[in-house]
């Protein structure tokens, strides 16, 4: 298939078709219409069903129901309406069902606006709802990635039974940058879900619950997702750009702003400043290994997000003061242009010399 | 070569529009393409923008502060956007709906009256396309054959769209041409 011209909106709409799913249940909001809108005209030309539910509360659990009868199914949402459908995130955590969730985050809290932000980083990576669990968390930086983790979010989805999360941004959603769909899923071929509500027609019964009122089999059942997040630990990812032979400055970006930072390498490499990119793809599980790795060759380390200090949580962690670690954020919907990010890494280079 | 170039005017004047068919055709031209909308709480009548950039590597940011050219369609397009041009860009200014012509003087200028030039092709609606032409004429940047082919994805079997626009595209591009021309003789 050639090159297509396509928002990464439409673009993550056309994957999750590629990946075989045919269930889409959302409810409509800006940066994120372009997915429902695509869904709704899409889905009914391969045989899908596509809902505009009464609210995101309940397209969560219009989610929890088709996942745990097998299907592939998916949603998306911004900000506001994630929040919302943490009721039945949590509930889909806890029955382990494999669902596909779509954040293009804009600026909160509360109703905020509509422009890109990164400011839902806790909420998609600490949990986001009640109880002890994770989502498995993909951040695309380009519309082809958003297309391509889209459909890997539904095999690993399905191999861990959890909920993963595509969180992307404004920006993300809004561009349009060439995309090729490189391969096509038939939903008949999928792998068979022996645990799904399908009926019990000659076999077992199959049970889909998260409701435990034994304490000793909720804490069995509470140890066992434990070790299923620490399973995941393997499907870490990374870009690691322009840290070959050290760096000045290792600037710790996703999604936009790493592109920005891309922008910003150029930049300094005029001025004799050389930037390095530490790109986590995966932001939970977190590719801590891997970061501290490359850090070991930068002489300082600069977190930049669009919040005012999420991720840089979880870096500050894991370098664990052997390298200063700086933050540049902006807010509100604004977006940093990459001169900021190269007057930042030279203020980091004289304050550590 | 890397370029960002901004495409404003009011909401319904086609900017978006214009701003696509220059992406596709970099992309059709073997470039790295993003195309990036304003996506403001916008109204009808409200001002609009995209921004386009085309490199011969990957694209960091798609969004720009410093452009290396400005469409300006309307008014407050060129006010809001005329200081941001990069010395030595390209300025194209719809004439036809903007009374002064920029202040800058380290930059190349390319006045269009672009609707008037639109009803003389046939449809005022085309004004877009002269102005997207001018510029290509201006600045060589994609080969204008390249746009017109992006013409018959844009429209597809709407056969009489397609000519309205050819033509306006390139009643733009002589203008743009022209005056490069011009503008290089001294």
């Amino acid at each position: 298939m050639a090159k297509k011209l396509m928002k990464g909106c439409e673009a993550i709409g056309e994957a999750a078709i590629h990946a075989g799913c045919r269930l889409f249940f959302g409810y409509p909001i800006t940066p994120q219409n372009e997915i429902p809108e695509y869904m709704s005209a899409r889905l009914p030309q391969v045989g899908g069903t596509f809902v505009q539910a009464e609210s995101e509360v309940a397209a969560s659990n219009m989610l929890y129901g088709a996942a745990g009868a097998g299907c592939r199914v998916f949603t998306s949402s911004s900000s506001p309406g994630i929040s919302l459908m943490q009721e039945g995130l949590s509930y889909i955590a806890a029955a382990e069902l494999p669902v596909v969730v779509v954040n293009i985050m804009r600026g909160g809290p509360g109703l905020g606006g509509i422009l890109p932000s990164q400011s839902d980083y806790f909420q998609a990576t600490k949990g986001g709802g009640h109880g002890d669990y994770r989502l498995l968390v993909l951040a695309p930086s380009t519309v082809q990635e958003a297309a391509d983790l889209v459909i890997d979010a539904f095999d690993l989805a399905d191999e861990y039974r959890n909920p993963v999360m595509i969180l992307g941004d404004g920006l993300i959603g809004q561009m349009m940058e060439p995309v090729e769909f490189k391969k096509e899923i038939k939903p008949e071929d999928l792998p068979e879900k022996p645990w799904a509500t399908t009926g019990r027609a000659g076999r077992q019964q199959n049970i889909i619950n998260s409701l435990y009122l034994d304490p000793e089999q909720l804490e069995a059942h509470n140890w066992d997702l434990h070790r299923k997040y620490q399973r995941m630990a393997k499907e870490v990812r990374y870009e690691a750009f322009n840290t070959d032979g050290g760096c000045d400055v290792l600037i710790v970006a996703y999604g936009t702003v790493a592109r920005i930072t891309k922008t910003a390498i150029d930049m300094a490499r005029e001025k004799g400043l050389k930037i390095g990119l530490f790109r986590p793809i995966t932001l939970y599980p977190y590719p801590t290994e891997a970061l501290v790795q490359t850090a070991e060759g930068a002489k300082s380390v600069l977190v930049s997000e669009l919040s005012t200090g999420q991720m840089v949580e979880d870096v500050r962690a894991a370098i664990a003061g052997r390298r200063p670690v700086g933050f540049y954020g902006r807010v509100g919907g604004m977006v940093m242009g990459p001169d900021e990010l190269v007057e930042q890494a030279e203020k980091l280079v004289a304050v550590h010399v | 070569m890397h370029n960002e170039i901004v495409m404003a005017g009011f909401g319904g004047q086609g900017v978006l529009l214009i701003g696509k068919m220059l992406a596709y055709a970099g992309m059709n031209a073997g470039n790295e393409v993003t195309w990036m909308p304003s996506y403001g709480p916008e109204m009808r009548g409200g001002t609009c923008n995209c921004t386009v950039v085309l490199s011969d590597h990957p694209i960091g940011s798609p969004i720009s502060k410093r452009p290396h050219a400005l469409i300006a369609l309307n008014l407050p397009s060129l006010d809001k956007f005329e200081d941001a041009v990069r010395p030595g860009g390209i300025i194209v200014v719809n004439t036809s709906l903007i009374n002064r012509l920029p202040k800058r003087t380290d930059v190349t200028v390319v006045p269009v009256p672009a609707n008037e030039i639109a009803v003389e092709v046939g449809t005022a609606k085309a004004a877009n396309m002269v102005a997207l032409g001018a510029f290509l004429g201006a600045s060589g940047l994609v080969d204008q054959k390249g746009v017109e082919s992006v013409l018959v994805e844009a429209f597809p079997n709407r056969q009489k769209l397609i000519e309205l626009n050819e033509k306006a595209l390139r009643r733009g591009f002589e203008i743009g041409q022209g005056h490069a021309a011009a503008v290089a003789a001294g």
